[in-house]
């Protein structure tokens, strides 16, 4: 992908993101992560992941943010009056937490060098395909795959006792 | 290069305006079939046979006033309809319609773009309406738009599921996530053979997605007065029909292209067959709403996870079985 | 040339902006969304990493991420609907007792 592309890319992406945070109405935070979501997808894309790109819409803006809009509209959370960000200490703290974070990301990653050191491998033909992360998924990471089954197993039971008032 | 992306624009072009004159005369064609199995003759005053009539429909929705409730929440509002209208346009960016054709010396398919994950893609696209029914009915301030709204986005999710699962059998026969590989799979025997439980689960999965009767729960008139879009008029209320028509040419055209063989069969030209197979579903989903009545809502539900997401997964389980079993992909 | 360090940047910053979400706002459902947000910014590491060294993996990783995200979601929700019928409302400063 060019640099002028990635730039715009980003923009879209850091603008949405900082749009979460900062809408008064949950309604609008939620439209802005769907925007953020798409906009990786765009990234995902040109890193050459296309089923990643399309997994992530589907299972991320398909179906985890219908159900926070779902949340937000059977609370009728949108309507109400709207919350206030917390007290202007904590704000200080917060953005100064977050900027500490910020710098320190930043020095690991010039020490580390990845800033364009190397340049990527070429990419051995069928990456990124349904083919090859499938293969992968039932071979090396099997365990981890069947961990992750029982994990969503157990989600749907807790949500379903937490939600439901008589069972 | 310019050349190319005139082609290009030009091809965008004439399957849009093929797509969208379909959807306006699919809405006179469905208002004919019905007055046809109701005994009635449905809209003649407009042209010969009434033919005439979406141009007539088209002037009166721009004509009229486009009012906003008061207490609304104004850009979400606005925004709605759109967002329900164009996913249900850029589905059909990946639908192959034909084989190849010949243009000023390229050889190019026919259909606009040909994804390595073009099916997911289509199914991407869908999930995104759901956004423009939930936000319609939340923005319009008024209980039963939030019934609606509420209900519909309840619906989709859950017949989502069933609907994925019902066409991996499909992608488990042809191993690719790409249409047009999937219609080159079907080249003697159309998938609908092999695949008779899951095409029958996508038809009933796909008309709750789309909110068809049997199940056009979301704008029950006799309880939800007109459901989700009950508070919009004019151009706004227009977008959401377009929307609602688009979905089902989409899904007719998906169920043509997954279970039907797409554009193959004998002597006539692939985009041929492939419009003659389309409007036989198109048909059939027409059929069906002047026949069957309205689902109970916790009948809708019962019947999406009781009924068909348990058939869904046998259905993909045994074709897993067999397709492991003669050792075909992977 | 757009290189693996750009990609990390811009996740870096969607993370932090994630962080400052979860720090300074007390509905709980924009916490919640912020969450989200910090996941996805490591997915974009993930995907970016894999690009970078040509390995599946980093791609499998965004699939168990996506599990997480989706039993979280799940979870998530269904307490705080339940905290909503229990005390009326979704701020996180109002329920930090673990009682009623």
């Amino acid at each position: 992908m060019n640099q002028i592309g990635f730039v715009l890319l980003s923009v879209l992406a850091v603008g949405s993101a900082l749009s979460v945070i900062l809408q008064r109405n949950p309604v609008m935070s939620a439209l802005s992560l769907v925007v953020t979501i798409f906009s990786l997808a765009l990234a995902f894309l040109s890193l050459g992941s296309s089923f990643v790109a399309v997994v992530q819409v589907i299972v991320y803006a398909g179906a985890v943010m219908v159900l926070f809009v779902f949340v937000i509209m059977l609370l009728d959370l949108g309507r109400r009056e709207p919350f206030k960000l917390t007290g202007v200490g904590r704000k200080i703290l917060g953005i100064a937490a977050v900027a500490a974070f910020l710098f320190q990301i930043s020095a690991s990653l010039s020490a580390v060098g990845v800033m364009g050191a190397r340049p990527p491998e070429p990419l051995p033909p069928g990456y990124g395909t349904a083919l090859a992360i499938g293969r992968s998924v039932f071979t090396d990471y099997v365990y981890p795959f069947e961990a992750a089954s029982v994990l969503l197993l157990a989600a749907m039971v807790g949500a379903l006792i937490l939600a439901k008032r008589r069972i | 290069m310019s050349q190319t992306v005139v082609v290009d624009i030009v091809r965008i072009a004439v399957i849009l305006g093929m797509f969208l004159g379909c959807v306006a005369y699919l809405v006179w064609v469905e208002r004919k079939l019905l007055g046809h199995i109701q005994i009635r003759v449905g809209p003649k005053r407009v042209g010969p046979y009434g033919l005439l009539q979406p141009i007539a429909d088209f002037v009166k929705l721009v004509s009229k006033e486009d009012l906003t409730p008061p207490n609304a929440h104004r850009a979400l509002f606005r925004l709605a309809p759109a967002i329900a209208l164009v996913p249900a346009i850029l589905s059909i960016a990946v639908i192959p319609f034909g084989g190849t054709i010949r243009v000023l010396g390229r050889e190019m398919p026919i259909g606009i773009a040909d994804i390595n994950v073009g099916l997911l893609y289509v199914f991407a696209m869908s999930s995104m309406g759901v956004f423009g029914i939930a936000l319609a009915g939340w923005s319009s301030n008024n209980k039963y738009s939030l019934m609606g709204g509420l209900r519909s986005s309840a619906q989709l999710i859950s017949y989502e599921v069933s609907l994925g699962l019902s066409v991996l059998g499909v992608v488990l026969l042809a191993g690719t996530f790409s249409l047009r590989e999937i219609v080159a799979a079907q080249h003697p025997i159309p998938f609908v053979a092999l695949q008779p439980v899951g095409f029958l689960l996508f038809l009933m999965a796909s008309s709750a997605e789309i909110a068809r009767i049997p199940f056009d729960l979301p704008e029950a008139e006799t309880e939800l007065v007109a459901g989700f879009h009950t508070e919009y008029s004019s151009m706004k209320f227009a977008m959401f029909f377009v929307a609602e028509y688009a979905n089902l040419v989409t899904v007719s055209a998906m169920a043509v292209t997954l279970f039907l063989g797409g554009w193959n069969g004998p002597f006539l030209p692939g985009p041929i067959w492939f419009a003659l197979k389309t409007a036989a579903m198109l048909f059939l989903f027409i059929w069906v709403r002047g026949t069957l009545p309205r689902y109970r809502y916790d009948q809708l539900m019962r019947f999406g996870w009781k009924f068909l997401l348990p058939v869904a997964l046998l259905n993909l389980l045994v074709t897993a079985l067999i397709v492991a079993l003669s050792g075909g992909e992977g | 040339m757009v290189t693996l360090g750009h990609y990390l940047g811009l996740s870096a910053v969607l993370f932090a902006i994630g962080v400052t979400g979860v720090l300074v706002r007390r509905n709980a459902l924009v916490v919640f969304m912020s969450i989200e947000l910090m996941l996805n910014a490591a997915n974009l590491a993930f995907v970016a990493f894999a690009r970078h060294r040509a390995d599946v993996g980093g791609l499998v990783f965004v699939f168990f991420v996506l599990a997480v995200a989706a039993a979280e979601v799940a979870v998530g929700l269904a307490i705080i609907i339940a905290i909503y019928r229990n005390r009326g409302t979704v701020n996180v400063d109002e329920i930090n007792l673990m009682r009623w």
